[in-house]
């Protein structure tokens, strides 16, 4: 069988991760911009795993796990903290939550 | 050997008595001060006494004493020691400083017993002491200019001493910042002296123009530029062209202030550093003739003023200007004994003039215009014959100080150029006659003031004494450096001679023996007797005798047909007015339109001013960026990292 490139591989998780960007940028939603960003971790676990297995190395399995982890715990963190920001401020809009400046 | 070890006694006791005097005399009584400040200075005049003493067991291969006490600045090959040295010229100065101070401190007591801030003055007074001495005793230059500047100080802060009185706080300001202009030639003159000759030291110094061989020696030019830029010096602080006008000014300060002072020592530091430098200014013969020039210019110029001016002490400023240019013309013509000489004669004749005025002024309860005063003589005996023995002696009346110092320095000077003899004879005519006018106007005639409200009186016995004492100088003092014939010794040029010949050039010392060989001493007596400077001065007191006793209308008369020249000269041929429009309108100006408006406000805060504003304005600016939205912040670092990213494969291009 034959393998498939790196590149596929490389391709899809920029795709994904520039998905995760704009989601980031251009979403106002609190909600969705925290899928952004595990959207854009998930497509440098997608190139971690590539890279792992194009170089029969385990350095980049063990970064993903890693980055599973910390994102769990990320997740669980953040979702806190919207729960908590919505409960003061009674929206998701992140336009509105904009207090800390100078 | 105790002084001459101990050489900072002498400055230390003024400064000890000026600190006690300045940090603890407001709570004093007046006498607690005045014996503070008297005994400071008697101590420091046995001192000298001592000095003296020890100085006379020194054989002449010992001379000069230097005494090195500490370095004082150390940079590079600079190298500036507290170092004093004790020579023939340094025993005469600190003897007049030392004497007449002393003489005017005690008659201070009198002339300013009713005056506010008398421990004020006092510790001026001690002060200026201790700066004077440290500028004659210093050994090397800057040393010296510390004494310098520091008498300068003294000057400004005593003839600003009624610092509530508008005129003296100006002239104040006008002596500092004129006499400014001259150090500021001094100290460039300082600069090349050491650049020139990598030390400051006056022995060093001298002793590197003596030893290096003709083809080593420094040039003439650099010499000549350094005898100028230290002249310029002594221009600003001996009140000489075109300098001379804060002089007058300052005698807005108290009488005994213009008698010590701007009469017998400080105003004498510039000839004192000429005599101090005679061996470079011996190898600068453009130098040496400028410096007499300038001397007998002033001595003519400042006489033609005294002649009309009406304050007493304002003929005695212009008189004291004209005397300085004699002093220099003496120095200038190679002549430095007697320039030195008349330093001394003229700090005991002058001094003594001023306190006398001072105990006229006190007679007629403050008033100085002389058409106020006449008839004064038996009102106040004491005053009027010291005063008039002084009068004798500036005159050049035979017999009295003025008259032996003033004759050699004008043979000196006939014998250097008649151009300048000339002008120093017209100028000595001129002297006896403001002179005796001066005498005539105050003490002769029928008194014209109201005698019921001027109630004349002598002054008490701590201003008559002083005075007694310098009028014994006055006459006796020109008697050291007498010649043999008319019954004294020479002793004064004898004792100087080794101070003038040690570093002299070779040739100079060979033709002053010459020229003395020359003269028989009966004709030089003969000569001295019935030469122009006694016939001359002799016709200037018969002049003003016919102008102010025979026949007192002459002058108005005189003054009527001559209307021009008469106003020129009782203006002062309007030097103030000319410096005030050469100069100081301009620099007005310039200060105000320029320095102020433009360099000032426009530039230096312009740029400070600026700097802050570009600081506010862009941090006004950036701070837009922290707007609390983490999107923006998201949008930054993204386009952070596409920067980077772009950076990063455009370099790596670029290596592949």
């Amino acid at each position: 069988m034959s393998i498939i490139p790196i590149s596929y591989y490389l391709v899809l998780s920029a795709i994904l991760f520039g998905l995760g960007i704009v989601a980031f940028v251009f979403k106002r939603n609190v909600i969705t911009l925290f899928m952004g960003i595990e959207l854009m971790l998930n497509a440098v676990n997608l190139a971690f795993v590539a890279f792992a297995r194009a170089h029969n190395q385990l350095d980049g399995l063990v970064f993903v796990f890693f980055v599973i982890v910390v994102a769990a715990a990320e997740s669980a963190v953040g979702l806190a903290i919207i729960i908590t920001v919505y409960q003061n401020r009674q929206t998701l809009n992140s336009e509105r939550i904009n207090l800390l400046k100078f | 050997m105790f002084i001459l070890d101990h050489l900072w006694i002498i400055i230390a006791l003024p400064l000890l008595g000026a600190a006690i005097n300045g940090l603890l005399g407001k709570n004093f009584s007046k006498t607690i001060v005045n014996s503070v400040a008297i005994s400071a200075i008697a101590l420091a005049f046995l001192s000298f006494a001592e000095l003296v003493r020890e100085f006379a067991q020194l054989s002449a291969g010992q001379i000069p004493v230097v005494k090195t006490y500490f370095t004082w600045i150390t940079a590079g090959q600079f190298k500036v020691d507290f170092s004093l040295q004790v020579d023939q010229l340094t025993i005469i100065m600190l003897g007049v400083v030392t004497f007449v101070s002393l003489l005017v401190h005690i008659y201070s007591i009198g002339y300013m017993a009713h005056e506010e801030g008398y421990y004020r003055f006092f510790s001026y007074l001690n002060l200026f002491v201790f700066f004077m001495l440290t500028l004659v005793l210093a050994a090397n230059v800057v040393l010296m200019f510390v004494g310098w500047e520091g008498v300068g100080l003294c000057s400004y802060l005593l003839i600003g001493f009624w610092f509530l009185k508008q005129s003296a706080i100006s002239a104040g300001k006008k002596a500092f910042i004129t006499t400014r202009l001259g150090d500021f030639g001094f100290t460039i003159g300082i600069l090349l002296l050491f650049w020139t000759f990598k030390s400051v030291d006056f022995g060093t110094i001298f002793k590197q123009l003596v030893s290096t061989p003709p083809e080593a020696a420094v040039p003439t030019g650099i010499l000549t530029t350094i005898c100028l830029l230290l002249f310029t010096g002594a221009v600003g602080k001996s009140a000489q062209l075109p300098l001379y006008v804060w002089l007058p000014d300052a005698m807005e300060g108290p009488t005994p202030v213009s008698a010590l002072i701007h009469a017998a020592t400080m105003v004498t530091a510039g000839v004192y550093m000429i005599a101090r430098m005679n061996p470079l200014f011996s190898r600068a013969p453009v130098a040496m003739f400028v410096v007499a020039l300038v001397g007998a210019l002033t001595a003519f110029y400042a006489a033609t003023i005294g002649l009309v001016q009406t304050d007493i002490k304002k003929v005695l400023a212009y008189s004291t200007v004209s005397q300085l240019g004699y002093m220099f013309l003496g120095l200038g013509v190679g002549a430095y004994a007697s320039g030195v000489f008349h330093l001394m004669t003229h700090a005991f004749f002058k001094g003594l003039l001023f306190l006398a005025a001072g105990s006229v002024i006190h007679a007629m309860g403050g008033d100085q215009e002389m058409p106020h005063m006449g008839g004064l003589r038996s009102k106040i005996p004491i005053t009027f014959w010291t005063m008039f023995i002084a009068t004798f002696a500036i005159a050049g009346i035979p017999g009295f100080a003025g008259f032996f110092s003033k004759d050699e320095i004008l043979e000196a000077a006939r014998a250097s150029n008649p151009f300048l003899w000339a002008l120093g004879l017209i100028g000595a005519g001129l002297t006896s006659f403001y002179m005796f006018r001066l005498i005539f106007l105050t003490f002769f005639g029928k008194p014209r003031y109201d005698e019921h409200k001027v109630h004349v009186h002598e002054s008490p016995h701590s201003m008559t004494v002083p005075l007694i004492f310098l009028a014994i100088l006055s006459t006796a003092g020109g008697w050291v450096a007498a010649p043999h014939l008319v019954g004294g010794t020479e002793y004064f040029d004898k004792f100087l001679h080794p101070v003038f010949t040690m570093y002299a050039p070779a040739a100079t010392v060979g033709a002053e023996g010459a020229a003395e060989a020359v003269e028989a001493p009966a004709t030089m007596l003969l000569h001295a007797l019935t030469g122009w400077p006694v016939i001359i001065a002799l016709a200037g007191l018969l002049l003003a005798w016919w102008f102010y006793i025979k026949s007192p209308q002459t002058p108005k008369k005189l003054a009527d047909s001559l209307r021009a020249p008469y106003t020129l000269v009782l203006h002062k041929y309007y030097v103030d007015e000319l410096y005030n429009a050469a100069i100081i309108r301009p620099l007005l100006w310039i200060s105000t339109n320029v320095l102020w408006h433009v360099v000032d406000e426009g530039m230096i805060d312009g740029t400070v001013n600026g700097v802050a504003r570009v600081a506010r304005d862009s941090g006004r600016e950036l701070r837009e960026i922290q707007s609390g939205n983490a999107r923006s912040y998201a949008t930054w670092v993204v386009i952070g990292a596409v920067g980077v990213t772009v950076l990063m494969l455009g370099l790596w291009g670029m290596v592949r």
